[in-house]
């Protein structure tokens, strides 16, 4: 019994001993951790809470007063006739830029990939809209289309048809926008959609035209699709953010006039323009929103297909 | 199908200005298993790769059959090949993985194409029988519990088997094998070099094997076709590659431990003289000068009266020892020596041995390396 005793407190205070090391030990992390969490909840978290503060008002910028009013933001979003209208030029314009963007990469991509010595002029031709800054860029696509200086319309002229106002019709306007953005993201996607082929190791290709496969068909569908799977998720998602961003080119050619505003436009409009930071923020939440669910489900639909 | 043979004349092939095949000529014969062995670089796989069809040779031709083949696309010879990687398809499952070479060629285009394949009409028969023999070939590698993994999901024993079953399940005319067993561990290895050598004998089809190691040559094939830059040094049983190799070359690769190599002199009589005496051999039509002689670890002896030689090592490997020897005061390589365990190294005097040879199993080889005739004189003194 007495060496019970003995032995008794000298554990409780090995045991309180090495508590205290780790309580120190875990202030230590806790001070290393501290500078970059600080830096996320300033940059990101902060700003994001305060959007979601701002969205609940009718702040403008530079009032003295504000109220609280609820939802009321979101359900006047629901209600705005530009918004909505935004809302689906904005789908209308992604629904023809994520497939065409995708598409044509992957096409040019295995066109490109088949060229020894044009190779890197391809590679540089396709991938330079990538570096132009667009809003210059978009400059040179208004001469392009304009109605009555454009070589498009000098072209559709002299096969004797009558000139198009792409940038003024009404029913062309978000086509268009889309062309140039496709023609904007498909270089990127292609050098990705390269990187991809390369990845494909030659034993398969080869262990297929054994198998039979003689067709070019054969092999894209057996070897060469199912192996980019990885690629296409990653390059379907970039793209699809970067269609529901358009601005550049809305801002620069149309103005938003004519009923083209997009959602980013229609968000820079009543934020810049009109001042409205209570409603531009609850547009901007609506936007977030749109953006996270769209890749959620993007990332994990595909993700089971893509990765065997 | 009947196992057919395999004819390749004069085939050549060059890359980018340098000769990897010059002029090979090899008739394989339907139902043989022949391996082409040689180091990395010797154009073994390239040689494998002109049957396949996936490279065209420069000059020559390849007939599989009797039929020339040269110009025909690969996926039109009929032939089953076995990459070193495996080359599974990674998104099918086994079932599907083994199912392709049949659904390439008896299925049309549209019933092959992802999920509106299912609807092309009239195939159910085909689509049966297909089943069945993937279930068959299946068996015959005793993987069927592994029919509905991924690749991903096998280990690499078992992803060998997939490939060897998706080669087997159309019954091709020749079987080719690129390094099947080099991604495996030494003691898989050894029991697929076994079911290798089996599932030949049972589907008696012609086999044509790439390896550098030439263990594997030696326990499997009927016929081993030794290269080196693009030549093939020798082609004989594997017999005939250890007991009378026909060049310096062929007698270096072939053998564990390597053969022991000699500097001798023929003199103006054909007298063979080395380590500082006369051999008691001599070469009947050697030329006069320098020659390498041969002597194979097992045929080295430890003998009451030859050259005096200390023991550096021995090692032992269970039923046979090796011995690393030193000839004394001469400037002859080591030697290795290999004798059972059971025998018991004879030691000389003050530490050292003599070291005697088996004359009659000696090989001499002229300063170009080939071949040369051999014959013990009377009064040999080995």
């Amino acid at each position: 019994m007495s060496a019970l005793d003995l032995v008794l407190p000298s554990t409780g205070a090995a045991a309180t001993r090495r508590s205290r090391a780790e309580r120190r030990m875990m202030r230590r992390g806790l001070v290393f951790a501290a500078p970059a969490a600080l830096l996320l909840l300033a940059t990101y978290i902060v700003p994001l809470l305060v959007l979601g503060g701002f969205s609940l008002t009718d702040y403008k910028l530079g009032a003295v007063s504000t109220r609280f009013i609820g939802l009321e933001n979101f359900v006047q979003a629901f209600h705005d006739p530009v918004f909505r209208r935004a809302l689906a030029n904005t789908m209308l314009y992604a629904v023809i830029v994520i497939p065409c963007g995708v598409g044509l990469a992957l096409g040019v991509a295995l066109l490109v990939q088949g060229r020894r010595r044009s190779r890197p002029f391809w590679e540089i031709a396709y991938f330079l809209p990538v570096t132009a800054t667009l809003v210059a860029m978009a400059t040179v696509w208004q001469f392009l289309l304009h109605p009555s200086l454009g070589p498009v319309n000098a072209a559709i002229r002299a096969l004797g048809y009558a000139p198009v106002s792409f940038l003024a019709t009404p029913s062309l306007m978000i086509p268009t926008l889309a062309v140039i953005g496709i023609w904007q993201v498909l270089g990127f996607n292609m050098v990705l959609f390269l990187a991809g082929l390369t990845g494909i190791p030659k034993d398969l290709n080869e262990a297929a035209r054994l198998d039979g496969a003689k067709s070019p068909i054969d092999r894209f569908l057996t070897v060469t699709w199912p192996m980019l799977g990885p690629t296409t998720m990653f390059v379907v998602v970039t793209t699809s953010i970067t269609a529901f961003k358009v601005f550049e080119t809305v801002a620069v050619l149309t103005k938003g006039g004519s009923g083209s505003e997009t959602l980013l436009y229609a968000l820079y409009l009543e934020g810049f323009e009109y001042s409205e930071t209570g409603y531009a923020a609850a547009l901007t939440l609506l936007f977030l929103a749109l953006i996270l669910i769209l890749s959620i489900w993007q990332t994990l639909h595909l993700d089971r297909k893509v990765h065997y | 199908m009947t196992p057919q043979s395999l004819d390749l004349v004069g085939i050549g092939k060059s890359f980018g200005g340098a000769d990897v095949l010059e002029n090979i000529d090899l008739a394989i014969r339907p139902g043989e298993f022949l391996s082409l062995v040689g180091a990395s670089g010797c154009g073994k796989s390239t040689l494998l790769r002109i049957i396949a069809g996936l490279e065209t040779p420069d000059r020559g031709s390849v007939a599989i059959g009797g039929q020339d083949v040269t110009e025909v696309d690969p996926s039109d010879r009929n032939i089953a090949m076995v990459f070193q990687s495996y080359a599974l398809y990674p998104h099918m499952s086994v079932r599907q993985n083994i199912a392709t070479p049949l659904r390439m060629r008896r299925l049309p285009l549209a019933a092959r194409l992802p999920a509106i394949g299912r609807l092309v009409p009239g195939l159910e028969a085909t689509r049966r029988e297909i089943a069945s023999a993937v279930e068959d070939a299946a068996e015959a590698l005793q993987i069927r519990p592994l029919l509905d993994r991924k690749p991903a999901q096998l280990s690499g024993g078992q992803r060998q088997r997939v490939a060897l079953a998706r080669a087997l399940v159309r019954a091709p005319a020749a079987f080719l094998m690129d390094e099947p067993l080099s991604n495996l561990d030494a003691k898989l290895r050894a029991h697929m070099r076994e079911e290798l050598a089996g599932l030949h004998r049972r589907l008696g089809a012609t086999f044509v094997y790439v390896t550098h190691d030439q263990t594997e040559a030696m326990t499997m094939s009927d016929r081993v076709a030794l290269m080196e830059a693009g030549r093939i040094l020798q082609l004989g049983t594997p017999a005939e590659l250890y007991e009378r190799p026909a060049s310096l070359g062929v007698a270096r690769f072939i053998g564990t431990p390597a053969i022991n190599l000699l500097p001798v002199e023929i003199d103006g009589t054909g007298r063979i003289s080395g380590l500082g005496r006369d051999l008691g051999l001599e070469a009947p039509q050697g030329k006069r000068g320098p020659a390498t002689l041969g002597l194979r670890p097992e045929d080295l002896r430890f003998v009451a009266n030859g050259s005096p030689a200390r023991i550096l090592r021995t090692e032992h490997h269970g039923a046979d020892r090796y011995v690393t020897l030193e000839i004394l005061d001469r400037s002859a390589p080591t030697l290795t020596l290999r004798q059972r365990a059971d025998e018991e190294p004879i030691p000389g005097a003050d530490g050292t041995v003599a070291l005697g040879f088996h004359a009659g199993r000696a090989h001499l080889f002229g300063a170009d390396g080939a071949r040369l005739a051999l014959r013990e004189r009377r009064q040999a003194a080995a």
